[in-house]
């Protein structure tokens, strides 16, 4: 009984020491961006949040135009994650519930797309946007990003066991054509696979960097990270304000992903075990 | 990661009935099906085949973006292959790989373990694991940056407080390898503890009772019942992290700048391949590295690969 007490309690100790590591950051940024910069650059440090969060944040709002990589950065990932969606699981269900000649050599190339890596062809898809005239403009991050060979797999897996035939085929003797098979018989099984792909994309897009940082060359159009980024770069000396930024451009998707997570986490798990 | 265990229906639903109708009718019927799956294999073309061809064409060529192509043959990748910054830059990412991964996956086994011997608040623990993954890159190596600061960041105040003294963390080689390491265990362990307690809740309690009944210990069962059952997933682990490790850019570049910091050491090789091609505007040896790249994570694939098909036997 004491023995597996102990054993019981230390296994929580454990977990909340990892629990710790994983929050700390957070609550450091917060102190942080509360706080002077020499506040925190003293021996010994403050460790407590203070009172200066407004200051930094009104700083850190002249320093850079944060609303408006805000707002783009918000623009892109909805619009981006909006097309995955319905691209993916429009491919996803004629895979999963339809035969067609070329169907199979058409999902091995799906297949095979994993293998190449996206770092591969920066270089050359920044001469194709610069081609198209696209470089500085949205369509540069949205265009190739709004379909994926993962979500097709993933919603192709879903779609094989949930949508049933004998509904689909009743639908289609109704005389329903294909579009409307996927909106009124597809699409309202598929909904949880569909809520996971919006977000996984949106958070996807909303934490990249590399891609925007070439190809948003336009100041106006900055994302997010881009404008975080080079806020930190210019002013290396004002920790707090950058903290400022920093806070206010991670925590708001934190916050809104917390209502979702649950599920989120289970079908990322389940997605990556089944795979 | 696609071999077996997705469930295939057998029999799918033939909803275009052959014989029916006649051939053109058929056609008018099939016409949908490539619309509704045209999007991916257009923008694929156009952004992904389209792309690395030109970039193999690319890669034979000295170009800056802006004025003529010159034709150099083999010019490029014989520079690459006698490029000391390169292949410094193939080290940099290795050791940062080694330092990050090995520490993040078995701190997520651990606590994957842990986490599946029924304990209380085990929801809670998942999500809050999770959260470091959702954040941006830029906004951990900005918080970590700053951690680790050379004088007066928090690890400093830390070590000087319990009388190690101070460290240079970013002046240092090692100090900004582990501190780009740093970042990497901290945003991906609770991802993978979650990929492993998903892996691990998958395994029959019949499994675990039959090792108990044969006198196991906790220790034989984990290595002899749970490791094995469980290599599929530890398989697909290593390899994500080894595609993600390969691909380090944004912890490096917010942290020590395009020029890789002190002594070059944060260098990793995309960092190299964005400086190259976009801060020295040398878009034809830019291609080339990405090829090196290409190869690099093609050889990784190949020793991951032969580890699953040596080992499970199969």
């Amino acid at each position: 009984m004491t023995a597996a007490m102990v054993k019981r309690g230390f296994l929580h100790l454990v977990l909340l020491l990892g629990l710790a590591i994983s929050i700390f950051p957070f609550y450091w940024l917060f102190v942080m961006a509360s706080n002077t910069t020499g506040d925190i650059f003293k021996y010994p440090p403050k460790l407590t949040i203070g009172s200066q969060l407004l200051v930094n944040m009104r700083n850190m709002l002249d320093a850079i135009d944060f609303w408006g990589s805000f707002l783009n950065s918000l623009f892109v990932a909805v619009v981006t994650a909006v097309l995955v969606v319905f691209f993916d699981s429009l491919a996803a269900f004629v895979f999963a519930k339809f035969e067609f000649p070329g169907k199979k050599p058409l999902f091995v190339i799906l297949l095979a797309t994993f293998m190449v890596p996206a770092q591969l062809s920066v270089v050359p898809q920044f001469v194709v946007m610069a081609h198209l005239g696209w470089v500085g403009s949205f369509k540069a991050l949205i265009i190739p990003a709004m379909v994926n060979a993962y979500g097709i797999f993933l919603a192709r897996q879903y779609a094989e066991g949930a949508i049933s035939a004998d509904l689909l085929e009743a639908a289609r003797i109704d005389g329903a054509g294909f579009f409307r098979l996927y909106w009124n018989v597809a699409v309202p099984v598929l909904r949880p696979i569909m809520s996971f792909l919006g977000i996984f994309t949106f958070i996807t897009m909303w934490n990249d960097y590399l891609w925007p940082l070439i190809v948003m060359t336009n100041p106006q159009k900055l994302t997010l990270q881009v404008a975080l980024a080079q806020l930190n770069s210019l002013n290396a000396t004002d920790y707090s304000m950058v903290m400022a930024g920093t806070l206010l451009a991670a925590v708001p998707l934190i916050i809104v992903f917390l209502f979702g997570a649950r599920q989120f986490i289970a079908d990322l798990a389940a997605g990556a075990v089944k795979g | 990661m696609a071999t077996t265990q997705v469930p295939l229906t057998t029999g799918e639903p033939v909803l275009v009935q052959p014989g029916q109708t006649t051939r053109p009718k058929r056609f008018r019927e099939y016409l949908p099906l490539y619309v509704a799956i045209s999007p991916f294999y257009i923008v694929f073309a156009i952004f992904g085949i389209f792309p690395i061809a030109f970039s193999l064409y690319l890669a034979f060529h000295a170009w800056d973006g802006i004025g003529p192509m010159k034709y150099v043959g083999l010019g490029q990748f014989r520079y690459l292959l006698s490029d000391g910054d390169f292949w410094h830059s193939i080290l940099v990412t290795l050791e940062i790989w080694v330092i990050s991964t090995i520490p993040m996956l078995f701190f997520a086994m651990i606590i994957a373990v842990l986490l599946n011997s029924n304990v209380r608040g085990r929801t809670f623990y998942r999500i809050a694991y999770f959260i470091p993954n959702i954040t941006s890159l830029v906004a951990i190596a900005i918080i970590f940056g700053s951690v680790f600061a050379n004088s007066f960041g928090l690890s400093n105040a830390f070590l000087q407080a319990i009388g190690v003294g101070q460290i240079s963390w970013l002046s240092d080689p090692w100090g900004i390898k582990v501190a780009i390491a740093t970042m990497v265990v901290w945003r991906w362990t609770g991802y993978n503890a979650i990929i492993y307690l998903a892996g691990l809740q998958a395994i029959p309690g019949d499994v675990y009772e039959a090792a108990r009944i044969d006198g196991a210990s906790a220790i034989q069962t984990f290595f002899r019942v749970t490791v094995p059952m469980m290599r599929p997933i530890i398989l697909f682990t290593v390899i994500t992290s080894t595609i993600g490790g390969m691909q380090i850019f944004a912890e490096a570049q917010v942290l020590v700048g395009d020029t890789g910091g002190p002594g070059k050491a944060g260098l990793t090789m995309v960092l190299y391949l964005y400086q190259q091609a976009f801060t020295n505007s040398d878009f034809g040896y830019g291609s080339a590295i990405g090829w090196g790249l290409f190869v690099i994570l093609i050889l990784f694939s190949a020793i991951n690969w032969r580890l699953v098909q040596g080992r499970s036997g199969r």
